[in-house]
């Protein structure tokens, strides 16, 4: 974990709830796809935490939708505007397990640490496969991103407006040789009961700091009680409890 | 003694900064992020005699100026800590450490304390009978001066080391509930863990935690934090540690001068990892522009 000062160099609406937030700081901290920041929004006093979608030397790329006062509170923030950060948080995906065929699926803003993972899948010579889910055509987003690594993922839409019709699940036929997904937990045990291949899950939950002080974000497992911002916040397949 | 050391139930702290309890963990997760020795103390989890998985999500919702957590003692339980937990903090800390002990029975409290007592690293016992998110436990014993006593007098019973009782400020008359730990033998007393509160949700119009309420914390508590430590202080005749929303260098003085003789630092730990070493590098220049040449001069310093 790094604390830092970052700017913001881009806020820009994809879709009517989704944005693209780059931020301009030191990344250092921030080591494999799949780990968060925690960002200190003015006027709220809990940070508010968000997978990395992409990072560089110098940028890290965040995409979030606006469900509540922090995201809102975020959306408005001016190009310019320097934002504490804490980064590098979380265990982020385990590539080594990835095998040639590995299958991506991710739901709506789930699909932010995918884009990440499957670049670094690709510089390490995996072939991934990729499925994003929708509720309809107006709120797709970051397709081109993909395409620009030469990768044409599966589309799923609830409504039917675009691709297949349904949920992720419906595009699951695919032969892989991994599965990694994050979208919500629903999505996420549909997605684990449609794959016998390992698999690991990104779990997408209310925190209190982020960084596993205040024991807010627990979650049972088959080892125990686990912290999903630093235990997690993915897990394997085999550590999953799934709530009834 | 250096500018900043106090003292605390005859056991000298080289500062009076003490991350509070709930807020750090067993102390080896920030230890990853600095030197955890520069601390005065700290008070690890919440420990109770059996270990326990807390309350279901959610647990934490923002506040004005806070924020509100329902955890509910989540915990390894005592011998856990005792066999993996305090080893794993002999490697990164070097001093005596607080044991936050919490129960669910008399039985309980003495039962936890006693083994607690005898593990080298302890320094101090704080007994918490104020947390407000369990049933039938914590705060129960906090909110009754017969009950708080009872507590006190079993742990001191089978216990050698200080004992500091951790009070509620969901109370009418705090100092009533202080006088009677001290008059059943506590060797100090810990202020003020949470106050109970609730946040709905405009969307379900449901409460937002899953316990239905929670323990309200960070900067909105501190001047609620600090008239308590003042009435509390002059009251009793043990040392009172101060807590309750004190985030900045400002506030540990101000705690000071209302009478604390050390300071616990809680949720501001958890908006900002490194809160408590800020302040150590602000405080010897704050207390220069106060014109303060040592900290344990001030203590209660603001009663005149």
């Amino acid at each position: 974990m790094k604390q830092g000062l970052f700017t913001i160099a881009e806020n820009t609406p994809l879709t009517a709830s989704v944005a693209r937030l780059r931020l301009r700081g030191d990344t250092s901290g921030v080591t494999a796809p799949g780990q968060f920041v925690n960002i200190e929004i003015p006027s709220l006093y809990l940070r508010r935490p968000f997978s990395v979608c992409d990072w560089d030397a110098g940028n890290l790329t965040v995409l979030y939708e606006t469900v509540g006062k922090g995201t809102e509170k975020l959306f408005t923030l001016p190009l310019g505007t320097e934002l504490d950060l804490l980064t590098g948080l979380g265990n982020g995906f385990d590539l080594r397990c990835a095998g040639p065929t590995p299958l991506l699926v991710g739901g709506g803003t789930g699909l932010s640490p995918l884009y990440g993972l499957a670049k670094r899948l690709l510089e390490q010579g995996a072939e991934p496969r990729v499925i994003l889910g929708f509720r309809s055509r107006d709120d797709m987003f970051a397709l081109r991103s993909f395409h620009a690594l030469g990768l044409y993922p599966s589309v799923t839409t609830e409504d039917g407006s675009f691709g297949i019709r349904g949920l992720v699940t419906e595009a699951m036929d695919l032969p892989h040789s991994y599965l990694y997904a994050c979208g919500p937990e629903a999505m996420l045990r549909a997605v684990a009961g449609r794959s016998a291949a390992g698999a690991q899950f990104s779990f997408d939950v209310r925190m209190g700091c982020g960084f596993g002080a205040c024991m807010g974000c627990t979650k049972q497992t088959v080892n125990g009680p686990r912290r999903v911002c630093k235990d997690g916040p993915v897990f394997r397949k085999e550590e999953i409890l799934w709530d009834d | 003694m250096g500018r900043l050391s106090v003292t605390l139930c005859g056991i000298e702290l080289d500062n009076p900064i003490i991350p509070a309890s709930g807020c750090f963990g067993y102390g080896h997760e920030f230890a990853a992020y600095y030197n955890i020795d520069r601390l005065g103390t700290f008070s690890f989890k919440g420990t109770t005699r059996e270990p326990r998985f807390g309350n279901p999500a959610p647990r934490i919702a923002e506040a004005p100026g806070g924020m509100l957590n329902a955890i509910g003692l989540q915990n390894p339980g005592v011998d856990a800590v005792i066999a993996e937990e305090l080893p794993k903090l002999r490697a990164v800390f070097h001093k005596p450490v607080i044991a936050n002990v919490s129960g669910f029975s008399v039985e309980e409290y003495a039962e936890v304390c006693e083994k607690l007592d005898k593990q080298e690293q302890v320094g101090w016992l704080e007994v918490n009978i104020s947390c407000p998110n369990v049933h039938g436990g914590g705060m129960s014993f906090g909110t009754d001066p017969a009950a708080a006593a009872e507590v006190t007098r079993a742990v001191k019973a089978v216990t050698t080391k200080p004992v500091l009782v951790k009070l509620s400020p969901n109370v009418t008359d705090i100092v009533s509930i202080a006088l009677a730990c001290e008059e059943a033998g506590a060797d100090g007393l810990s202020l003020i863990n949470t106050v109970l509160g609730l946040r709905l949700d405009l969307k379900t119009r449901r409460p937002l935690l899953a316990n239905v309420t929670g323990g309200l914390s960070g900067p909105a508590l501190f001047p609620l934090a600090l008239r308590m430590v003042w009435q509390v202080s002059q009251a009793v005749r043990i040392p009172v540690v101060g807590l309750g929303g004190v985030s900045t260098a400002e506030d540990v003085i101000e705690m000071l001068l209302a009478g604390a003789s050390a300071v616990q630092i809680g949720a501001a730990n958890l908006h900002d990892p490194f809160a408590c070493p800020k302040i150590l590098d602000e405080l010897p220049g704050i207390m220069d522009r106060c014109g303060i040449e040592n900290l344990r001069d001030i203590i209660g310093g603001a009663h005149g």
